[in-house]
């Protein structure tokens, strides 16, 4: 595929006349997906997609198009060509662009990994297998991922990624299940023996009847996938440099400096220690790190080249919508093991589910608990917790009502393929919370 | 359309073989056109267009999909293999028996009515109206964002079938759309069309329908007023509901728990299940006897219409719940025979690279018989709110929460003052057997949105929902923090 992209590139490079100039971003993948449920094959199928979106500039006005590519070069250099005259008929009606800021200096790269996977069904297989019998609903989603990147000045950047993702529940009955998943970029049978044990072990658990809480504040602890569902809402322009500017983010009176923090957060894009390419849709490369949080204190960004030009700012890297793709946070103190002696009496919440703002304004964040959610009751799982909807500030989480983090910071691969499969993830610890409020 | 792709289909598709191997191709051909315009600085126009085919077998009990943008008789005969391959590799332990689902045979086209098409616009006059919004938000010191759009989407559809279905659609969306972010002594506020709440098919004309010009001043003086209004207040009361977040109302705590495939378990991994059981359909009370909710896919100018749904069932309107008894399913013929469960033509994909699962496409409240003055006289105390701005339930569509960007008290019978970040929270089981008064066609409303995620792997789809202002009793609300 990298081959048909430079000749795609070196075609399009030949029609470029006068001032233009273009940047041309390539994303593909060839996926194998595999819906189960009931312990079952519900839907399996193949998907081969690949698209290039042309950005065409010229004296400040620039407008994009996306093109399906088909893998029939004549048609796709036809498809490019007629995108090209498309573009051209388009861009004498727009004014120049005031906020176009374009990748001036090459910077190339190339980050190709293969890996040997087994075929899909054979994962599909073993899925089933160590399921056991159990009710057992999820996806198997594997195969290759690439993004690639050319522009007028002859940058030239590649990316590619062959991977895989099981996620799946163990259902013990209607809404009580344990949530587990297993992905990278090596497969190891055993690790999915040890996941499905892990699984099972807490099933067992669920087992035990349901215990409905009344509303009111408790001592919770959060796991690494619940705090990424927090996470999950603050990426919907809470990082952003152009929310943040125009008051529209839900952080930016912790960017202002009025709000911060517990001293131990620290957030950061870690794009070093993340499975997403470390350049972006425009051709500007991605920094290793860029902090967000510091002791607390929100000292960074996520900043377009959109919102850089605008705002007086550098870049990032961060792509247009200016969420982090590989947001990580450092893990704090709590001994792995310990999580629920120190939690003592209160809630386990395993995941947490259709994080929102009820006051974006405040930070006041609101969801539900679930799967696997517990009542602890002096270190000890008393019973499993029948879900209930929290509506708590992003103080009251990690701020003042944060009492510690767990000493280890998972690695959790996003499992989202909207549109294609995700190159996004969060490294997170667990956060222990003094008091977090439940209201039905 | 496209018959040079179905042609090659056709050569490449083996013989039916004797145990009745069904095959299907989907070829979807999208055109999307996004223009933006914010605080006066037109984004960078973007458009797509794209092309490719899904493959479906069925055969030998199991089942497989293939999806391919290689539209040549290689790519068409390779993707009918892969599906072929998962549909044998997996026929042995598939969850359902392919061969007892009986696929439809349909024949036809249909087009949306469409009086001025998008592609007849000239950019400079799509630039222009963008401009006049500009205008006519103005400029005031307090006003910090704003962003007037068109996001056109053009849907080309060929669906054939080894079993002689042979159906062609057109389908053509528009969905204009506005924002204005105010702020003023350390308090920010939001007025808007609610992330492209009017979102329907047509042409061009969809732009005068969508009346936001004539919204526009209003959404500006009350983002100004919302600036110093005081928070919601608290406490139980009754809620009037504004057609903007009844589509929001509908689609989460009706829609998604009535969709077969969630009843059936599909979603559990992901978008969860529902408090619906199969014996309920038939005698469940879901509301008071005000509630009437159809699914209605013949509605020309609703964003969610069609004439047949991706397995090319015929799309017909029905009863989903009558007199506020639950009678009918969200899914289709699949899931019907999975079930046993009556269900809809609603059998959809997001595009070509995805397999059809259950969706809502237009699930609509009917309208009643009250004014929207004599739905605000009949409430002693409570609130009026408008505009979806955060949305959140459990994973069985039950526990909710929801909160408008504007709320207007009402007190003894009448509407006062505004009251801003109003929120409110119920069960779906519960809440809407509240349901007190329902509006009439001056208040209905027809509404839609390109958002709606669901199913593994994931999809993002059109829905449409038209609803009257509605009023529930002994509700749950709230302010900010």
């Amino acid at each position: 595929m990298r081959s048909w992209f430079d000749t795609l590139t070196d075609h399009l490079s030949a029609q470029i006349r006068g001032h233009e100039g273009f940047t041309l971003y390539l994303s593909g993948e060839s996926s194998e997906f595999a819906r189960l449920n009931r312990g079952r094959v519900r839907q399996p199928g193949h998907v081969q997609q690949c698209a290039v979106t042309l950005r065409l500039i010229d004296n400040g006005r620039h407008a994009s198009q996306t093109i399906t590519l088909s893998g029939d070069p004549a048609d796709d250099r036809a498809r490019l060509d007629h995108a090209v005259d498309n573009l051209r008929g388009f861009l004498p009606h727009l004014p120049a662009d005031p906020h176009l800021l374009v990748a001036e200096s090459v910077q190339s790269s190339s980050d190709a990994m293969a890996s040997a996977l087994p075929p899909a069904a054979a994962m599909v297989d073993d899925l089933l297998k160590e399921a056991d019998g159990n009710d057992l609903v999820g996806i198997v989603a594997s195969g290759t991922t690439v993004r690639g990147f050319a522009n007028h000045h002859g940058q030239r950047n590649w990316f590619s990624r062959s991977g895989f993702n099981l996620d799946w529940c163990l259902v013990h009955d209607a809404d009580k299940a344990v949530k587990a998943s297993l992905a990278g970029f090596t497969y190891d049978r055993s690790a999915l023996h040890d996941e499905m044990a892990r699984a099972r072990s807490q099933l067992a658990t669920l087992a035990r009847p349901g215990r409905t809480i009344e509303p009111g504040a408790y001592r919770a602890w959060l796991t690494p996938s619940a705090l990424s569902e927090i996470f999950g809402v603050l990426h919907w322009g809470g990082f952003g440099l152009k929310s943040l500017e125009t008051g529209n983010s839900p952080l930016r009176r912790y960017w202002s400096g009025e709000h911060h923090l517990d001293p131990r957060v620290e957030v950061s894009e870690d794009i070093a220690h993340g499975i997403a390419p470390d350049f972006q849709a425009d051709g500007f490369r991605r920094p290793a790190r860029t902090s967000l949080f510091e002791a607390g204190r929100m000292t960074g960004a996520m900043v377009s080249p959109r919102s850089a030009q605008e705002f007086g700012r550098s870049t990032n890297g961060a792509s247009n919508g200016e969420s982090p793709v590989s947001l990580s946070m450092a893990a704090g103190d709590i001994p792995v093991g310990e999580e629920l002696a120190r939690l003592g009496t209160g809630l386990y919440i395993g995941n947490l589910w259709y994080t929102n703002f009820s006051d974006r304004d405040a930070c006041r964040i609101t969801g539900m608990t679930r799967f696997a959610t517990f009542w602890v009751e002096d270190g000890e799982i008393v019973a499993p917790v029948n879900v209930m909807r929290f509506d708590e500030t992003l103080d009251g989480l990690l701020g003042a009502g944060l009492e510690g983090l767990s000493a280890h910071a998972a690695f959790l691969p996003s499992n989202m393929t909207y549109g294609e499969r995700s190159v996004e993830s969060n490294r997170l610890p667990g956060a222990l919370v003094k008091a977090m409020r439940f209201t039905l | 359309m496209y018959d040079d792709i179905v042609a090659r289909f056709r050569a490449v598709l083996p013989p039916q073989s004797s145990d009745g191997a069904f095959v299907s191709l989907r070829i979807v051909d999208e055109q999307t056109d996004l223009l933006g315009l914010r605080s006066g600085v037109l984004e960078p126009p973007s458009s797509r267009r794209d092309v490719g085919a899904m493959v479906t077998v069925h055969r030998n009990g199991g089942l497989g999909y293939a999806a391919t943008s290689d539209l040549r008789g290689s790519g068409l005969r390779q993707a009918i293999e892969k599906a072929t391959d998962w549909a044998e590799q997996t026929s042995n332990r598939a969850l359902f028996d392919t061969r007892a689902i009986a696929m439809p045979a349909p024949t036809g086209t249909y087009q949306t009515p469409v009086k001025r098409p998008w592609s007849d616009v000239p950019v400079a006059e799509r630039v222009a109206w963008l401009q006049h919004v500009g205008q006519l938000i103005g400029n005031d010191p307090r006003i910090v964002d704003w962003e007037s759009s068109l996001f056109a989407v053009l849907t080309r559809s060929r669906y054939v079938t080894s079993h002689g279905a042979d159906i062609y659609q057109e389908l053509h969306h528009l969905a204009p759309d506005v924002t204005i972010m105010a702020a003023a002594d350390g308090v920010v506020q939001k007025r808007s069309t609610g992330m492209r709440g009017f979102s329907q098919q047509g042409g061009w004309e969809v732009v005068a329908r969508s009346q936001i010009e004539s919204l526009v001043p209003r959404f500006r003086e009350e983002a100004f007023e919302l600036l110093t209004a005081p928070n919601c207040p608290s406490g139980t009361m009754h809620l009037l509901l504004d057609p903007g977040q009844m589509m929001l109302q509908i689609h989460e705590s009706i829609g998604h728990p009535l969709e077969l495939d969630r009843i059936l378990g599909d979603e559990r991994n992901y978008a969860g299940r529902s408090f619906v059981s199969p014996e309920m359909f038939g005698s469940y009370r879901y509301g008071s006897d005000l509630l009437n909710v159809t699914f209605d896919p013949t509605r020309p100018e609703q964003f969610a219409s069609y004439a047949w749904d991706d397995d090319g069932n015929p799309a017909t309107r029905q009863h989903i719940i009558q007199d506020g008894i639950l009678v009918r399913g969200l899914g289709s013929s699949t899931s019907e025979q999975r079930s046993g469960l009556p269900g809809v033509a609603s059998s959809r994909a997001t595009s070509w690279n995805r397999p059809p699962i259950d969706r809502m496409a237009n699930l609509n409240v009917e309208p009643g018989d009250q004014s929207f003055e004599q739905l605000v006289s009949q409430v002693e105390r409570g609130v009026y709110m408008e505009t979806n701005t955060s949305w959140s339930i459990d994973d069985s569509r039950n526990k909710f929460q929801f909160g408008c960007e504007l709320g207007r008290v009402i007190e003894n019978g009448e509407l006062k003052g505004l009251v801003r970040t109003p929120n409110y929270r119920g069960i779906s089981a519960t809440f809407w057997r509240n349901l007190a008064g329902v509006g009439d066609r001056s208040t209905f409303e027809v509404l839609g949105t390109p958002f709606c995620g669901k199913g593994e792997p994931n999809q993002i789809i059109r829905v449409g929902h038209a609803s009257p202002a509605c009023l529930f009793a002994n509700v749950a609300v709230f302010g900010g923090a």
